[in-house]
């Protein structure tokens, strides 16, 4: 009996641990500016939603949530298509240097970010990208296939060669197999990795700062960063477009949550 | 039949190679001269850079921010997330949604997590202080801010070695428990004696991805104190940038870059060496 309340006085300590910096944001973007430079009391004596109406009003977010969104999506489905090509190949197909290719890729997912910014900004500001979300989509597939390779290999390969060679033989080509038969098959693997790269491109900070320069192609994280006051940092602000930003992300991951822990630790065990 | 892989690899071996290998050695080019684009000067100046780099108290004090910040944060990490993993590995109801709420920190841009803990951390109206009764300037000292962008990193990160760790241990058979328990061993014998020999590939794993990203951090700190007060806080990445797009020493800035993706080379070298033992 003891040991179960504590278990249970533990999970509510893990749980308040991990919510409760964002929960003091909740509180915070809904209390009015007097309230904000009081404490006590720690609740809003008379919530309000102003900030979440200035963000949308004052500052150009919607333009910022659709940039991160777009530049979000292609970069998901660029790294999807090629590193899902790549993936059905090494793991169904001849080819000579399977493991040189996978080591290639892994070496290339711990380069560090800083190590790669200062020519990639002379290079895209020679093709005339600076500042455009192309610059972004193209960085962050590069950066995202090798989780995207990585991950599909290890799901194509859980799919049996003779569901393969049974679509060959009965006379599709391999890229009718591949995506006739293992994509299908394979769709749970594919969401997973999806989800992952989708967050991974939500959330990168160092490029987006150094490649963009004015709302056409800034993304949420650098607005956010460099969020603008008047006189002093607007905190009930920054706090409620936090939220705007965190909402989508805490549905993604309790609905995907199982999905996300199998690629998380798919890779990492198994590889 | 005949299968062809190579043309299924081939988008993927291009768009890697112009976007990482031909930056990688072009950074390494950017470091041998003296570059500042904006004013079209571009010296060839041999490893200059790299014998300036050796005097620079700026680069020592980074190098040693981002040992300090790595070492404590993923040692951290690691315990409490072994010991949070460990409580959670049993069955009860529920445990989908705890899983989904231990992700959550994990899945929120940096950014947003460090603008966040800036708000914890403000002196006069952060909850921190109120909940402490304390009055401390937590961004404002340099002892203070170092560790609070630890704490802060910790909170954020812990989940990740949390799952990795929790899927680990579902790999260990609950026999091996039950036998050693009939054998009359301790719950402290059991961790060393089983749970500890079993995890450790996982471990190992956690290690050397916690350690490459905190070793390379940048947001969470540039956000957070933006490598201040004074330098106390600033960590290579952090001062690379700035290098490069502050004071726009692109050869500099690369010299550094350079340095940082050597040291990462060496980590990873010596973590693959103990991941093969």
């Amino acid at each position: 009996m003891i040991k179960k309340a504590g278990f249970y006085l533990f999970l509510f300590l893990l749980i308040s641990y991990c919510l409760g910096p964002i929960f003091w944001q909740l509180i915070t973007s809904l209390k009015p500016d007097i309230e904000l430079t009081k404490i006590p009391p720690i609740l809003p004596q008379h919530p309000t939603v102003v900030h979440y109406i200035s963000v949308f009003k004052r500052h150009p977010f919607l333009k910022i949530i659709r940039n991160s969104l777009v530049v979000a999506s292609f970069t998901t489905i660029f790294s999807l298509a090629v590193g899902s090509l790549s993936a059905f190949a090494l793991a169904k197909l001849k080819l000579k240097g399977k493991m040189l290719i996978l080591g290639f890729a892994l070496s290339v997912s711990i380069f560090p970010p800083i190590s790669t910014v200062s020519p990639l900004y002379i290079i895209i500001r020679g093709l005339g990208l600076r500042d455009t979300i192309w610059a972004l989509i193209i960085t962050y597939t590069t950066f995202s296939l090798p989780l995207s390779i990585w991950m599909l290999t290890n799901f194509f390969k859980q799919i049996p060669d003779e569901l393969y060679l049974a679509a060959r033989i009965d006379g599709c080509s391999p890229f009718q197999a591949f995506y006739k038969i293992l994509l299908p098959l394979c769709a749970p693997g594919i969401s997973a990795t999806a989800i992952l790269v989708f967050i991974f491109s939500w959330n990168e900070f160092l490029f987006a700062l150094t490649f963009t320069s004015t709302t056409a192609s800034r993304t949420i994280p650098i607005a956010i960063a460099l969020f603008p006051g008047i006189h002093e940092i607007p905190w009930g602000e920054i706090a409620a477009a936090t939220i705007i930003v965190i909402i989508p992300l805490i549905v993604l991951v309790i609905a995907f949550q199982r999905r996300i822990v199998e690629g998380l630790t798919a890779g990492a065990i198994k590889g | 039949m005949k299968e062809r892989g190579r043309i299924y690899v081939l988008p993927a071996i291009i768009i890697l190679s112009l976007v990482t290998i031909y930056p990688l050695v072009y950074v390494f080019y950017l470091s041998l001269h003296r570059n500042m684009p904006i004013f079209g000067i571009s010296k060839f100046v041999a490893l200059k850079n790299y014998m300036f780099l050796l005097k620079d108290e700026r680069f020592w004090n980074a190098l040693k921010n981002t040992i300090y910040f790595t070492g404590i944060s993923v040692m951290a990490e690691l315990l409490l997330g072994l010991m949070i993993a460990i409580f959670l590995n049993r069955p009860f109801r529920g445990k989908g949604i705890v899983r989904a709420i231990v992700l959550i920190p994990w899945a929120i841009p940096t950014v947003v997590s460090a603008k966040m803990w800036e708000w914890i951390y403000n002196p006069d109206f952060g909850i921190l202080n109120y909940i402490l009764r304390e009055n401390i300037n937590w961004l404002g000292s340099p002892f203070w801010a170092i560790n609070a962008a630890i704490f802060m990193d910790v909170w954020k990160t812990t989940p990740f070695a949390v799952l990795l760790f929790m899927a680990g241990l579902k790999l260990i058979p609950r026999e091996l428990y039950q036998a050693a328990k009939v054998d009359g061993a301790s719950d402290i014998q059991i961790f060393i004696n089983i749970t500890l020999p079993l995890l450790k590939p996982i471990v190992l794993v956690v290690l050397l991805f916690r350690t490459l990203d905190a070793f390379r951090v940048f947001d969470a700190i540039y956000v957070l104190t933006g490598g201040g007060p004074g330098n106390s806080t600033e960590t290579l990445s952090i001062y690379a940038y700035k290098t490069l797009f502050q004071t726009l020493q692109f050869g500099y800035g690369s010299a550094l870059s350079v340095v940082v993706f050597l040291c990462i080379g060496i980590i990873s070298l010596f973590y693959v060496r103990m991941l093969l033992k």
